[in-house]
């Protein structure tokens, strides 16, 4: 691009007046005549056969307009299908998943019954009034007793194992023979929940006239809902419109094909009117996927000048009761960032994956690719404290050197570019690294415990080359240049919150001449907008923008040919120079986009064969993912006395690529730090071993206050990319992947001098003041 | 039950179930759907409204106990003709993404400010212990307050949206050198 003015600058987000001024519709708000209201009975067991259901008290209440059971779906109306799982594993095993449990449930929250009203209060009164007799069974949640045999959360599968990937690459054993120190540790990543302050809210409306069934859904991905309902409905797909009008946070939770959504769907399909269901904060802990839940079994083999030279690992990850769209890839995506910024070769690794009596688990910011993190670089830690050296110079010892990129890795990816020890050396020196260091001495000294901990992830993100992904990886725009000059941008993203409407918006106006207030994205809709991915997986500008980038240059060929055509000129002599088409070499004319467009909505004048109009779709197939990087600092002071661990600083030096809007970048950083220090130090979903959820509310579901967290002072470096035609990596997951190795790791570090090795996540104080009890040394749970 | 109460300066009179929250009341009875709500357990603060000038969890407060009371929403608070000093802050300095917990934050924001007009980052903080946000991790939240704060001890005027949307004025927070140089023909355009 040559030519920059609106991009790169901190524009304020054209999204935001209706969203502080509440005037903004999200899918609660919908409102529409004649709608009637949802509301779901719930299994509170953990896995139970189903003996009988008695509705008749419900259907009896005169404010209830139908009651349907997983029966009534299966035998009465012939609705067998199952909820969809994307995925391109061989042999994993797929039991079936039905919109509403049938003869068993597996899972506290398992949707039983649905049951429909005149209104939300008289639904939730009627849920009171159904009385379901269940015979429970044993359950299973802890995910290594699940692995090792019964009790069966599929009983037909005769195994809770529903895939097993081994993985080896290099010599292994060698490197483990000839290591000089192994470093062997268990590593829980605890099972978090996204909770976005929105929880799952739909409304399905048929139009039987029409044989229309439009759904407004809090979705990241209206296009993929609309294709898998119609599957899983058995309707056309044109016959389906889904919308995700503002929707109130995701972070992966929203990248899903819900029971809910088609169940809700079906109802409005037999009922002819709108149907609205709104989960409860309580059924979202239940019945919203949960992210992480994985035991990481490694093995480190290293020089004693701390070089890594080989790594054995399994992963161990607890998939939940049935899978959810993407459940059984998130842990394969651990594997393939098992190695982080780190040249090591040599790699032996199994991904098991395990069904228990606990809710799913699918893609939470960061899938998998967190995991991973948080386990290379506790190594890293782990390798230098067993060798007495610094951990930042076993980073640097083992780093892939900024001159090796495109960099294959063993695990098969080709990371795009790095430049790994430069945002190191610019996070250690913003703290004052050797000082830092020299304070801690001496704080120890005093019986004050400072930790610092250093955390230099890779992701990968941009989600992605189709071959690679487990559906469709490309994503589209479309650019229409409207008769009097202003621009429709249509994506086939779907943003609730990355500020998509004011960074696509930037790119257009500086290429395309107009002024920003001239341009409104649209997107969310699939009445409107042409076929696209979603939005997840650091993918919307990555993806979504790079395909806008193509529509742009289609726009500008075209505006050029009609230019050329009305100056009597060859097209080869023009070129688009500050944002208007202008002959090379002479400033003396120019015409902008507008101009052209209306030139091409009159039709009257342009060169032979040429369409009228000015308007293009393009679909942008990403060559490959994209790697992020950079370096997290995190200082915190743990008070030996409560084990309470006060955050003292947090540095993050990020890379991106190029910086559309820097202002929404940070945010998108701050808001990534924020959840993963909260696993690190808070969160935790619990189960009972008999399957209750012990942390169901936001009572006993600790996620972060404003004063539980730090101010984060940020920086960034550079380094392009040449995967998509804007230079940039994706940055929504980042600040969440590189986060909780940081404080892990400070909070670590401060225990040092009890001779802690590892404490698995939260960071509790009652775990961290009883490591610091005499006596107390090494791995404590 | 039948009940009067005021409602961003509007006399209102509702017909409403003993049991029905102050919530479902204003955005089902008087669709005032700005106040959002997240959670069943007065956690999240989503929901915060203004009642007799001071914030509530519109879903932890029955409609009829607000009866003869004034209640302020997010929609009372400013609109895009007369934004609060408040909005306009979050606005400017990306207080917000996906929006959804910030109409409940600005009410419980502005609340905070009354009763502390010059707060310090960390009684910003506390202050705003009661709503919570999932996507900002609540840094430019306490930044949002800061500068509302200061433009309401200046005593700022309300401006509209569209005097606002234009762009960011570079000099407040200049970006990287190189960076978003607006060209004079766009500040005309936007004049």
């Amino acid at each position: 691009m040559a030519f920059t003015a609106m991009v790169g600058a901190r524009i304020r987000r054209r999204e935001d007046p209706r969203l502080i001024t509440g005037r903004a519709t999200y899918v609660d708000d919908v409102r529409q005549v004649g709608t009637v209201y949802a509301a779901f009975v719930r299994s509170p067991h953990g896995h139970a056969k189903i003996v009988s259901i008695d509705t008749s008290a419900a259907k009896a209440d005169p404010r209830v307009l139908a009651v349907y059971t997983g029966e009534d779906l299966h035998h009465a109306h012939g609705v067998k299908s199952s909820l969809p799982v994307a995925h391109k594993m061989a042999d994993l095993k797929t039991p079936p998943h039905y919109m509403l449990a049938l003869d068993e449930v597996r899972v506290v929250g398992d949707a039983v019954a649905i049951v429909v009203a005149t209104t939300a209060y008289a639904a939730r009164d009627a849920v009171e009034l159904i009385a379901v007799e269940y015979e429970v069974m044993p359950a299973v949640t802890d995910v290594e007793k699940a692995a090792a045999g019964p009790p069966y959360v599929h009983a037909s599968l005769g195994t809770n194992i529903a895939f097993t990937m081994p993985f080896a690459a290099g010599d292994t054993d060698k490197a483990f023979a000839e290591a000089d120190v192994v470093v062997k540790q268990r590593i829980v990543n605890q099972r978090v929940a996204p909770v976005p302050i929105e929880p799952r809210s739909m409304v399905a409306n048929w139009d039987a006239g029409m044989q229309q069934l439009t759904i407004y859904s809090a979705t990241q991905i209206p296009h993929l809902l609309r294709t898998q309902l119609a599957v899983v409905l058995g309707l056309p797909e044109n016959h389906i419109r889904a919308i995700a009008p503002e929707v109130g946070g995701g972070f992966g939770a929203k990248l899903n094909v819900y029971a809910e959504e088609a169940v809700v769907s079906w109802v409005a399909m037999q009922l002819e009117c709108p149907v609205k269901y709104i989960e409860t904060r309580s059924e979202c802990f239940q019945a919203m996927i949960h992210g992480r839940d994985q035991i990481d079994d490694l093995e480190i083999a290293a020089k004693s000048d701390g070089t890594i030279t080989g790594m054995r690992l399994k992963i161990t990850a607890n998939l939940g009761a049935y899978h959810q769209l993407l459940t059984p890839v998130v842990p394969t995506l651990t594997l393939l960032m098992a190695h982080g910024c780190y040249r090591f070769e040599n790699i032996s690794a199994e991904v098991v994956g395990v069904f228990t009596n606990t809710m799913s688990t699918d893609a939470y910011r960061g899938a998998g690719r967190p995991e991973a993190t948080f386990f290379i670089e506790r190594s890293i830690d782990m390798v230098a404290q067993r060798l007495g050296l610094d951990p930042a110079e076993v980073r640097r010892k083992n780093f892939i050197a900024k001159t090796s990129f495109p960099h294959t890795t063993a695990t098969g990816l080709t990371y795009d570019s790095g430049d790994y020890e430069t945002t190191m050396d610019k996070a250690l020196k913003i703290v004052d690294y050797a000082g830092l260091r020299k304070r801690q001495e001496e704080l120890r000294k005093q019986g004050r415990y400072l930790g610092i901990g250093l955390s230099t992830y890779v992701e990968v993100c941009g989600m992605g080359p189709s071959a690679a992904m487990p559906a469709a990886g490309w994503d589209s725009a479309t650019i229409r240049v409207e008769p009097t000059g202003s621009i429709t941008v249509l994506t086939g993203i779907s943003p609730h919150g990355q500020g998509e409407e004011t960074t696509f918006a930037q790119i257009v106006s500086d290429e395309l001449g107009v002024p920003i207030d001239q341009v409104s994205v649209i997107h969310g809709d699939t009445d409107k907008v042409q076929y696209g991915v979603g939005t997840f997986g650091s993918r919307g500008t990555a993806v979504g923008g790079a395909a806008l980038q193509l529509a742009i240059q289609t726009i500008q060929a075209k505006a050029i040919k009609i230019a050329a055509h009305q100056w009597e000129a060859n097209p080869d002599d023009l070129e688009y120079r500050d944002g208007k088409i202008g002959i090379k070499g002479d400033p003396s004319k120019s015409m902008t986009t507008p101009e052209a467009g209306f030139a091409a909505f009159m039709g009257d004048n342009l060169p032979p064969g040429l369409e009228p109009g000015l308007d293009a779709t393009r679909r942008f197939e990403p060559p490959n993912f994209v790697f992020p990087f950079g370096t997290h600092v995190c200082v915190v002071e743990v008070d030996a006395k409560s084990g309470q661990v006060e955050v003292v600083q947090y540095v993050a030096v990020d890379d991106c690529g190029r910086l559309l809007n820097p202002m929404i970048v940070e945010g998108q950083i701050h808001g990534g730090i924020a959840q993963g220090l909260a696993q690190a130090l808070f969160e935790e979903v619990v189960y009972s071993d008999d399957g209750q959820l012990l942390t169901g509310t936001l009572m006993d579901y600790a996620i972060p206050h404003a004063e539980q967290v730090p101010h984060y002072e940020l920086d960034h470096t550079v380094t392009g990319t040449t995967v998509n035609p804007l230079g940039i990596k994706g940055c929504g997951e980042a600040g969440t992947i590189g986060s909780t190795p940081a404080v892990a790791n400070a909070v670590i570090d401060a225990l040092a001098p009890f001779g802690v090795v590892h404490i698995d996540m939260p960071l509790k104080p009652e775990k961290l003041w009883a490591a610091m009890q005499p006596k107390s040394n090494g791995s404590v749970r | 039950m039948q009940i009067d109460l005021t409602v961003n300066g509007k006399r209102a009179s509702l017909d409403v179930e003993p049991r029905l929250l102050l919530a479902h009341a204003l955005r089902d009875s008087l669709n005032l759907t700005g106040t959002h709500i997240g959670c069943d357990t007065s956690s999240c603060g989503a929901c915060t409204v203004l009642l007799d000038g001071v914030s509530v969890k519109s879903c932890t407060v029955f409609a009829v106990q607000a009866a003869g009371q004034e209640v302020t929403t997010i929609e009372g608070i400013g609109n895009a003709d007369s934004l609060h000093a408040m909005q306009e802050a979050f606005w400017s300095s990306h207080g917000l993404q996906c929006g959804y917990c910030t109409t409940g934050m600005i009410v419980s924001a502005v609340d905070l400010l009354r009763r502390n007009p010059d707060p310090s980052d960390d009684e910003i903080r506390s202050g705003l212990e009661g709503n919570l946000c999932r996507c900002t991790g609540y840094e430019n939240i306490v930044k949002s307050v800061r500068a509302a704060a200061k433009a309401m001890r200046d005593g700022t005027d309300r401006h509209s949206v569209r005097e606002l949307m234009p762009l960011h004025p570079p000099a407040v927070d200049p970006p990287p050198s190189g960076e978003g140089i607006i060209p004079k023909q766009f500040q005309e355009a936007n004049a």
